[in-house]
């Protein structure tokens, strides 16, 4: 491929999926200038890899090399203490009682939702998700991709997307209901 | 199927993962079991929160720029420099042909009507936009009747938020959403089916009428268009349909949002 057609084909891609990558490596950093940094790196190696793109997915090519970015990054960076987890005991023993609460929690979420900071809780709720979670839901609320695409770009087989989104989900509500009861 | 089984596909569900007999055995199990129906609610109903209120990050023009110059190094092809500097929250390549369609149009339309209205001319580049997404049969970007898609889609890539309601259960069913560039700015178009006929709404802020402003009807060469101010919004209604049917589409969208 010669300079030329290869640097068109390399505009098409970022300018088609410029906002996608950023949008997941803002979530998966929780920090503008960190995905600056992220995006940057991995536009990077896109340019570099292009030639072996074949594919016909280039969202979700693209995509995943931000993922591996991130978290080459996060390896590199993890002594900063970046990634913050949940309390995953304290999570679980709350977990069968919430998913077998029905009408009282779907109430309690309702409500809250309705509240005039709900943008700013379900902002939170999300961002303090551990990664491999908070992934698979930006991957799919935000990005829209299929259960397919989004086992393509976090490499995790197709039941596990699912467990993961039904996992995700279980956890965002928790959270919402402790924030309500502190409120 | 049982509530275990269920609840253990209930994502996929909920995701529209599942083929038709997992749809349709979930679709039984949740109009028997009262339970299950509630979680599944609740599930619907925080990803629609999600959708709605999750913010989207954008790229920053910045950290575009700096990229294309350690890329493509610094002479990337003149065409390419960024557009989206100017318009951060559109995908450069799905206006770019409309951009360019309103220059010409508006151009034509200062030496051809310069007597017209600011309104008038308006409603010409509304017609051109209609006309302009039934020729390339690019009616919408986001093809759903699903408002709850549509609207979160809009709202990601535009600096505001248009109501969007399926008007089905009257007649007119939403085929789904797309971005176009009138009046000098990107906006929200909508589109609507009646009978065989197509429905083009347009939306955008309106920051020159104050407060709401009557009903005002345009024709051209079998087109007609409906304006209509509500809440800070102005909306431009186009069709082929008879200025009768128009009305009672903008008539079903004002009462239903």
């Amino acid at each position: 491929m010669d300079e030329r057609s290869r640097n068109e084909k390399f505009e098409r891609l970022f300018v088609a999926h410029l906002d996608a990558a950023h949008d997941l490596a803002r979530w998966l950093t929780r920090d503008e200038r960190n995905a600056e940094d992220v995006v940057q790196e991995a536009f990077l190696r896109a340019y570099k890899f292009l030639d072996g793109f074949r594919g016909d997915n280039a969202r979700v090519w693209l995509l995943a090399i931000v993922r591996n970015t991130y978290y080459t990054w996060l390896s590199k960076n993890r002594m900063h203490g970046l990634a913050v987890p949940l309390d995953e005991e304290n999570m679980s023993a709350a977990d069968s009682d919430a998913s077998y609460a029905g009408n009282e929690a779907s109430y309690s979420v309702d409500a809250l939702l309705h509240q005039k900071d709900a943008k700013r809780l379900i902002n939170q709720a999300l961002e303090q998700l551990p990664d491999e979670f908070r992934e698979v839901i930006v991957l799919r609320e935000l990005e829209d991709l299929s259960y397919k695409e989004i086992a393509a770009v976090a490499e995790i087989p197709l039941g596990t997307v699912m467990s993961r989104l039904a996992r995700a989900r279980k956890l965002l509500l928790q959270h919402l209901q402790h924030v309500r009861q502190e409120a | 199927m049982d509530c275990n089984s269920a609840r253990t596909h209930l994502d996929a569900y909920v995701d529209r993962e599942l083929d038709m007999s997992g749809t349709s055995a979930i679709d039984q199990h949740l109009a028997s079991c009262e339970a299950c129906d509630a979680v599944f609610s609740r599930q619907a109903r925080l990803r629609r929160a999600l959708r709605e209120h999750v913010t989207y990050h954008d790229a920053p023009p910045a950290l575009a720029a700096r990229i294309r110059a350690r890329t493509m190094g610094a002479t990337p092809a003149r065409s390419s420099k960024p557009w989206s500097a100017y318009l951060p929250r559109l995908q450069w390549m799905q206006v770019g042909a409309a951009v360019a369609a309103t220059a010409v149009l508006s151009w034509t339309a200062g030496v051809q009507y310069a007597s017209l209205s600011e309104d008038e001319l308006v409603a010409g580049q509304v017609m051109a936009g209609h006309v302009r997404s039934m020729l390339t049969s690019h009616l919408t970007d986001v093809a759903t009747s699903d408002q709850h898609t549509v609207k979160p889609w809009l709202s990601r890539k535009l600096d505001f938020s248009p109501p969007v309601t399926d008007l089905a259960t009257v007649g007119f069913p939403l085929l789904g959403g797309r971005l176009d560039y009138l009046d000098g700015r990107p906006v929200a178009a909508l589109a609507y089916q009646h009978r065989q006929h197509v429905i083009n709404l347009f939306v955008w802020p309106d920051h020159k009428s104050a407060g709401s402003v009557a009903t005002q009807t345009f024709a051209k060469d079998g087109y007609n268009v409906l304006r209509w101010t509500d809440a800070g919004l102005v909306f431009w209604a186009v069709s082929d349909l008879n200025t009768a049917e128009l009305k009672d589409f903008a008539q079903a969208y004002a009462s239903a949002k």
